[in-house]
């Protein structure tokens, strides 16, 4: 099956292996009706995934450096899409998303445009470039591009600062969804979710990721879709994208008539509300007034764009495509199949806030007695874990809008339960948030070690190293980083999106400027590189000590919080790159002519097939 | 002007306009939040329905867009080689 036809034959393959896991879904609906537990079939959903990744991992090994590091380079263009899809959406885009606009209505939702629209700097600025450039890894393009080892060792620097933070988030996400899927505490939790991981990519590399992330993206949009299509058309909106403007109004006049109520903080910790949940105090659908918060929606939006174009593990899914112009095509397609769940979330969070709240619905409990909202079987399940709560602030033993607290993952993991829709839904769920976080995960690893493998050991250490023991540091590396990550996310430091945004701003704050300026200003120097990484960097990292609520916690300048630390990271970086350049001599005739080569879309790549 | 910096032109001009475009629909329609928000679109505030899908959806179409255009401007040079030999 893998031998000479296997690229012509992709659409064949993956249209069984869809086929294969609906017959699967439609196989556990049976069995739920037949009274098999929801435990076991949740259990079912998961293993039969993960098993099947690892089937593929398995089938995808390899002994070649190119195949193991850009997967031969001979990705489809479409198939490229949705395994950058797979290898974007992270646990916190499938479980967190929707929660997130749910909390946090309109604000939030500077995250969309930002997760999105990165993709148009991506395409336009730098994915057809560093496809042409030949490289293995992020930091190979800017070695070779400024020379020398320091601007190598410096990208390197960034790229697993960057990578290494949001690993632990997805670690973490995997490790959560096990540990409730299979019954088993968090802690082993986070070493099943790290062995699974390990599984898909130890063996073949880029290769094996590719493919077992085109896998997950079709499990994970499978999961997220039909519980949408399913709660919309049972409240008579069979396509809720496009049907549920009404329903926005609604949510505008229920929310007028209970009062967005803050509560105090004094009055929250005197009731015991559990840490990281939280109550609906924001409009969903109303513009927040006034200059600050217009910047604060942009400032996000800005951090989340650039930091996409920055973030190597997404960069590298386009070293994998045959060509130059199906590298350019590839982000088209990626952006596309990220479309299709970002556009859905803000709809499950209507629908979803919209149940809850809506007084002619069966399924509300805003406005209910507080003991008949605690005799509900899913408010139970969830109380019981400490995911939601009940406050009775005013002590009317009626549920408030402002005494209903809730984490924001409920709402992916829930919701299928609130709409009494079969359990079998709530399994599927689990199996997409856990290929969701997988997949981000194995891409991260996969960048940390192919770039400490590739840029540290052989460019740097042991240039004479042969291929056999290249790719033995490669694994071994990635064992460690694998094993590193889940260490510290099984110590539960940070919660999933507060991490997840840091990767961004560390992303854009030492790489952003030095990769598009290495692609369209010539003059850029090798010291006006590592300027702008180091700078970068360090005024990025140093600003986010400084207003960090876990750390200084000074009051943010002009309301640049620890989520938007990039935008100082960044502009330093750009100011330090362009000074140190126009201060040192201007780059070799070798090296202008490299940066022609790399503007021109056909032709020989920079770097050769063996680098 | 040889074909190579004829193309580098182009290639650059068409960045910009795309750009442009990204910058329309990322920055400039949330700097009027407030007031895109009176108008409505499938019975859905403005300001809200381009936060969750007008703007995404911009994007799609803007990629596609871009990377057929390029691909043409990189044919009229001759540089739209299939498949390159690395």
């Amino acid at each position: 099956m893998f031998k000479g036809g296997f690229i012509q034959n992709l659409p064949k393959i993956y249209g069984l292996y869809t086929g294969g896991f609906l017959v699967f879904i439609l196989l556990m609906a049976v069995l739920e009706s037949a009274g098999v537990s929801a435990a076991s079939i949740g259990i079912m959903f998961v293993a039969f995934t993960v098993l099947i990744y690892a089937l593929i991992g398995y089938l995808s090994r390899t002994i070649q450096v190119d195949a193991y590091y850009v997967a031969g380079r001979q990705v489809p263009t479409v198939f490229n899409g949705m395994a950058t899809a797979a290898d974007w959406m992270s646990g916190a885009s499938f479980v967190a998303m929707a929660g997130g606009i749910y909390f946090g209505g309109y604000t939030y939702m500077a995250f969309l445009v930002g997760w999105t629209g990165g993709y148009v700097l991506v395409s336009t600025l730098l994915a057809p470039y560093l496809r042409k450039f030949g490289c293995y890894t992020v930091p190979d393009f800017i070695g070779t591009r400024y020379g020398g080892n320091l601007p190598r060792f410096c990208a390197t620097l960034v790229l697993v600062l960057a990578s290494f933070t949001y690993v632990t988030a997805q670690i973490n996400a995997t490790g959560t969804i096990a540990s409730r899927a299979l019954q088993i505490p968090f802690e082993l939790g986070v070493w099943v979710g790290l062995v699974s991981i390990l599984m898909c990519s130890m063996l073949g590399g880029m290769r094996a990721v590719t493919w077992t992330q085109v896998a997950q993206y079709i499990v994970l949009i499978t999961a997220y879709l039909i519980p949408v299509f399913w709660m919309g058309s049972k409240l008579g909106n069979p396509f809720p994208h496009f049907m549920l403007g009404d329903e926005v109004q609604r949510l505008a006049e229920l929310e007028a008539s209970a009062g967005l109520v803050k509560n105090s903080a004094a009055d929250i910790k005197a009731a015991g509300v559990p840490g990281g949940l939280k109550y609906i105090s924001n409009p969903h659908s109303a513009v927040p007034a006034g200059g600050m918060a217009v910047w604060k929606y942009l400032s996000l939006a800005i951090c989340m764009m650039v930091g996409t174009a920055s973030l190597p593990h997404i960069l590298m899914r386009y070293f994998t495509t045959p060509s130059v112009k199906s590298a350019r095509k590839s982000v088209a397609w990626s952006l596309f199949f990220i479309f299709l769940l970002y556009f859905s979330a803000p709809m499950l969070a209507t629908l979803s806030k919209l149940q809850l709240m809506d007084p002619n619905l069966p399924t509300a409990i805003i406005g209910k007695s507080i003991s008949e909202v605690q005799s509900i079987p899913w408010v139970q399940n969830w109380s019981a874990v400490k995911q939601v709560f009940i406050a009775d602030f005013n002590g009317d033993g009626i549920l408030q809008l402002n005494e209903w607290f809730m984490r924001g993952d409920v709402v992916v993991l829930a919701t299928p339960e609130v709409a009494g829709l079969p359990y079998v839904i709530s399994g599927l769920v689990a199996a997409g948030g856990m290929a969701a976080a997988m997949s981000t995960a194995d891409g991260l690893v996969l960048a940390i070690s192919n770039c400490l493998s590739h840029d540290i050991y052989y460019k740097i250490i042991d240039p004479k190293a042969d291929v056999r023991k290249r790719l033995i540091v490669a694994r071994v590396l990635l064992v460690v980083i694998g094993a590193a990550a889940a260490y510290i996310s099984s110590m539960r430091l940070t919660s999933i999106l507060g991490a997840v945004a840091w990767a961004f701003d560390f992303a854009m704050s030492g790489l952003f400027f030095p990769l598009v300026l290495g692609v369209w200003w010539k003059r850029a120097t090798k010291e006006g590189a590592v300027a702008g990484i180091l700078g970068g960097l360090i005024s990025g990292t140093a600003y986010l000590i400084y207003v960090g609520p876990k750390f200084m916690a000074n009051t943010p300048w002009l309301g640049i919080d620890h989520l938007r630390f990039g935008i100082i990271g960044a502009s330093v970086s750009l100011v330090a790159m362009v000074v140190v350049s126009l201060m040192t001599k201007e780059p070799s005739a070798a090296v202008q002519k490299m940066v022609d080569d790399v503007r021109v879309p056909s032709g020989r790549a920079i770097l050769g097939k063996q680098h | 002007m040889s074909n190579k910096d004829s193309h580098w032109m182009k290639t650059k001009n068409h960045m910009m306009v795309t750009l442009a475009i990204w910058f329309f629909f990322s920055i400039v329609i949330f700097m009027f939040g407030e007031s895109v928000n009176q108008g409505s679109f499938l019975g859905y505030p403005l300001a809200y329905y381009m936060s969750a899908q007008g703007s995404l959806a911009a994007f799609v179409i803007l990629i596609f867009w871009f990377a057929n255009k390029q691909e043409k401007i990189d044919d009229e040079h001759g540089y739209g080689g299939e498949r390159e030999d690395d």
